[in-house]
């Protein structure tokens, strides 16, 4: 496998092996030289059309410490400012050697079209496409699941994971459902019904309006982002109507179970969905779930890279 | 296929090397010692194992993965990471024994140099193995050795392990023509 | 002019005859014609058909003339085995006056490879807020009488009713293209579990329904003819249906491509595959295939929309909606629809010729194959198969999305007023007429 585009192109023994790899890699990058050589001589192409620090850094960070070389091109192409299109710009980072690139765009689909066109020969890593997926997201979010609830267990069988908020907009959720059932962990979707797409019902998922029944029935609350934009094209009345029924405050932490653990793939919205409070509890593991995605994001470029770059390559 | 170290043999080199080793090194409480897995790390635990019971007290003993070092990787798919496990003790200014099953070109003894600078500065770095079968392709010696094995590059050469196929055993054959 | 002899092909009604055609007419037909004088044209495996109508192409003349004109539309239309195309009006300038549907005229008039006739815009601007100078264009040279803003819907209530009042003067008829546009904004496919999978904005098929059922009742309401383009949905054949038992006068259309492709093909997020209004599940599917056996839906209708390699070479959201049709109708309907004995050929002559015809008031088309009818004439031999070729399409585009695909039916000769514009399946070039 060349690419990462989706987490429907994993099996499990490739997750359980990215999670894995991100063990081993988290534990070398801990010595006091963070640096290893493994992808020395290689070129990774950060090509972000949407503005995104914090994945870019991620990124950036995991290929650095294997050695590459790193170039970011910030492309605000498509819709709003008419710049190069995405052939052109693949056609540029072919001339420009890159082994591979990850991809952060608007339009969901475009790090398909990336790999499937003839444009470029490289690695494509679809770090977050339109609505569609952001499978390093979801992958890192296992990873700090795993290693907080997995007891030493390779999947994520018997676990409970509630998934709240905008749903329909969420490519994070959409990653994390799929991989999630495919650790074997029970996932809930917890959303007002305007945030819920049509199809939703066959999705590996259970569906509940009802965010207070379903916190104490989960071993991980996932909160995803909130956008403002939302509010303005009337799928709910207003902030606060939102706030009451799907925001995560001090009365919903009490509500929670011993061991479970508070998840937000940021950035967050403090006061919209996530207190303040709840942000910086003992249970939030938010921060955490930024450094772990070094280590997954390490372990994905390994896979996909470290091998023979002229056959058909990667572990996976 | 022939065998060229049974059980009984194998135990008498590892008991030697490890009086070696204590000998070497004056003692075995600077020492740490890392396989490099998969079976060079269960020969380290062995050695642990028969050191601390001459010596009667523990011995630092880790495992050290040499994947991520290897320069062979453009070459082949990319594989699992074996686990690196440093003990409590560390490697800063201890001397390090590096241990595997058999040592051939020298190239994963290299990659396991590079691995350990990444992880501290030792005072010495030294290497035991069970089967040196020549051929060095870079400038790598043991300095504890159980067996010289000459051989031709055209051969295989198979150590077994209990603890991973479930007997002890080294065997040597031709390879394909 | 030529004299041809087509001889041991079959009638739709499967009478196996010869058929003369002299002076742009049938001559005569019958078993075993001799006629030294004519050229012979063996067609022993074929089928006659009545030249084929298409109510909606998209000839993009004038004002995108790098994705088709009106000459290269033409040929693809000779070459799908069409004598008659209706050209619509989202142009630019938008065909909204005479002056615009008369240019376009007399470009089809100067190409000669088939009837074109202009189809006149419903609102000035294609804006859906005051009518377009209907009578102007019904007067015209283009002598127009089928109006519609297809491309987008007319959606004002008020100015739909208005239009279907307006449009009985001239003995026209409204083709609407039933969008509802607040259900659909920045929509991108169906809306389903496959667009919920893919992160695509989707496209309900209440949009397309809402529409139909206020159309049928306000031209019940007025008592003037309807005619729904490019129907999609089991919903819009199910109120269809209802509102012909009821003896509303409408008329509706389906596509080629709506008989056979469905959303799944979104999943290579190849925008080949997106179109306007969207492919729908194989239960639409269906549904559209057993509404254009009994009749529900009256006409195949291409929705021909030519566009530009870069419009389609880039990411889902980006590219334009269309797809081309011309070139590959006659052969889907074979594959859909006759193959699976849905339509016996008599049918389909009704259904892509005769029919569509009647309903835009083409008298010299559609006509009955009979002696004295104008030789508007179309050959195929359904017992041959072709591939299709993006890089040898007449079109002047390449937005095909059966690049690859092998069909059932060859096109073998196309005959426009007796002269024959598609020979042996290559376009027969024609000189200034």
């Amino acid at each position: 496998m060349r690419h990462l585009l989706s987490i429907s192109d994993l099996n499990k023994r490739d997750a359980v092996l990215i999670l894995d790899t991100a063990v081993e890699l988290a534990r070398a990058s801990d010595g006091p030289m963070k640096k290893l050589p493994t992808l020395r001589g290689r070129t990774i192409v950060n090509l972000f059309a949407e503005d995104s620090t914090r994945t870019r850094i991620s990124f950036e960070a995991a290929a650095k410490r294997l050695s590459a070389d790193v170039i970011n091109f910030s492309a605000k192409g498509s819709s709003a400012s008419k710049g190069e299109s995405l052939k052109d710009t693949a056609l540029t980072l072919q001339a420009m050697g890159a082994d591979a690139v990850i991809i952060r765009h608007g339009a969901s689909g475009a790090a398909k079209r990336l790999a499937d066109s003839q444009w470029m020969s490289g690695s494509v890593i679809n770090a977050g496409d339109g609505t569609h997926e952001h499978p390093s997201q979801a992958l890192l979010d296992a990873f700090t699941i795993r290693k907080h609830l997995g007891k030493g267990k390779s999947d994520l069988d018997g676990i409970s994971v509630a998934i709240v908020g905008d749903v329909l907009h969420s490519r994070v959720a959409r990653s994390n459902v799929l991989l999630l059932s495919l650790l074997g962990a029970q996932v809930t979707l917890v959303a007002p019904p305007t945030l819920l797409p049509v199809g939703v019902e066959s999705w590996d998922a259970k569906i509940s309006y009802d965010f207070d029944s379903v916190i104490p029935q989960v071993d991980v609350v996932m909160m995803l982002r909130v956008q403002a934009e939302r509010m303005s094209e009337l799928y709910f009345p207003n902030a606060r109507e939102y706030s009451r029924y799907f925001g995560l405050n001090r009365d919903r932490l009490k509500l929670m179970r011993q061991e479970s653990i508070v998840m937000h793939p940021g950035p967050m919205n403090r006061g919209l969905e996530i207190t303040a409070e709840v942000a910086d509890s003992a249970r939030s593991v938010i921060v955490e779930q930024v450094a772990n995605g070094v280590s997954v994001r390490m372990a994905i470029l390994y896979l996909l890279l470290a091998g023979d770059s002229l056959g058909a390559g990667g572990a996976l | 296929m022939s065998s060229v170290l049974s059980a009984q043999e194998i135990s008498r080199a590892l008991i030697r090397i490890s009086h070696e080793i204590i000998e070497g090194n004056s003692g075995a409480s600077e020492i740490t010692l890392l396989g490099i897995p998969t079976r060079g790390a269960h020969l380290a635990h062995r050695l642990a194992q028969i050191i601390s019971g001459i010596t009667g007290s523990q011995v630092a003993v880790g495992t050290l993965d040499t994947t991520l070092h290897r320069d062979d990787l453009r070459s082949k798919p990319p594989r699992a990471l074996m686990p690196t496990i440093i003990p409590s003790q560390g490697i800063q200014g201890r001397h390090v024994v590096l241990v595997d099953d058999v040592l051939y070109s020298g190239r994963t003894i290299r990659a396991a140099l590079d691995a350990l600078g990444g992880i501290g500065r030792p005072k010495t770095v030294q290497l035991a193995v069970l089967v040196d079968r020549g051929h060095r392709e870079l400038p790598i010696r043991a300095d504890y050795v159980g067996k010289n094995l000459p051989t031709s590059k055209s051969q295989i050469v198979s150590v077994h392990l209990s603890e991973v196929d479930g007997s002890d055993e080294v065997l040597i054959e031709e390879g394909p023509a | 002019m030529k004299r041809y002899l087509l001889s041991g092909g079959s009638l739709p009604d499967g009478t196996k005859t010869d058929l003369l055609i002299d002076d742009g007419k049938i001559e005569n037909i019958s078993p075993h014609i001799a006629d030294v004088k004519a050229e012979v044209i063996d067609i022993s495996q074929s089928i006659i058909l009545p030249g084929l109508v298409d109510l909606h192409t998209h000839l993009r003349e004038p004002g995108k003339e790098d994705a088709e004109t009106v000459l290269s539309g033409s040929r693809a239309a000779a070459k799908g085995g069409f004598t008659a195309i209706s050209a619509m009006a989202n142009t630019s300038p938008v065909a909204d006056t005479a002056g615009v549907v008369e240019q376009v005229f007399r470009l089809g008039q100067e190409a000669g490879y088939c009837d074109v006739f202009p189809i006149g815009a419903v609102t000035q601007g294609l804006l859906g807020k005051t009518l377009a100078e209907i009578g102007a264009m019904a007067d015209s040279l283009a002598q127009v009488r089928v109006f519609s803003d297809d491309g987008n819907c007319v959606d004002d209530p008020v100015v739909m009713r208005h239009a279907l009042e307006y449009v009985k003067k001239f003995n026209g008829i409204i083709a609407q293209h039933a969008q509802e546009p607040r259900l659909t904004l920045g929509s991108q496919m169906n809306e389903g579990i496959i667009s919920s999978r893919l992160g695509l904005k989707g496209w309900p098929a209440i949009a397309e329904e809402a529409i139909i059922a206020r159309d049928v009742l306000l031209a019940d309401h007025v008592n003037s003819r309807l005619h729904i383009c490019h129907v999609t949905t089991a919903g819009g054949v199910e109120i269809i249906r209802w509102a012909k038992t009821r003896g509303i006068q409408v008329s509706a259309e389906v596509t080629p491509h709506h008989l056979l492709l469905t959303d799944d093909l979104a999943t290579s997020y190849d925008p080949i595959f997106k179109v306007n209004p969207p492919l729908r599940t194989q239960t639409d599917v269906m549904a559209l295939r057993e509404g254009l056996a009994d009749g529900t839906i009256d006409i195949v209708a291409t929705d021909h929309a030519p566009h530009p390699t870069e419009s389609k070479e880039c990411e889902w959201q980006e590219a334009a909606f269309g797809m081309l049709g011309l070139e590959s109708a006659l052969s889907i309907v074979v594959q859909t629809m006759v193959e699976s004995k849905l339509l016996n050929w008599s049918e389909v002559a009704d259904r892509l010729s005769i029919k569509p015809a009647q309903i835009a008031g083409y008298s010299t088309q559609g006509q009955e194959i009979a002696v004295g009818a104008l030789a508007n004439l179309t050959v195929i031999n359904p017992s041959k198969s072709w591939r299709v070729d993006k890089d040898l399409l007449a079109s002047r585009s390449r937005n095909t999305p059966y690049h690859g695909y092998e069909f059932p039916g060859v096109v073998t000769h196309t005959f426009f007023k007796g002269i024959a514009t598609v020979a042996n399946t290559e376009i027969v070039a024609r000189d200034s007429v």
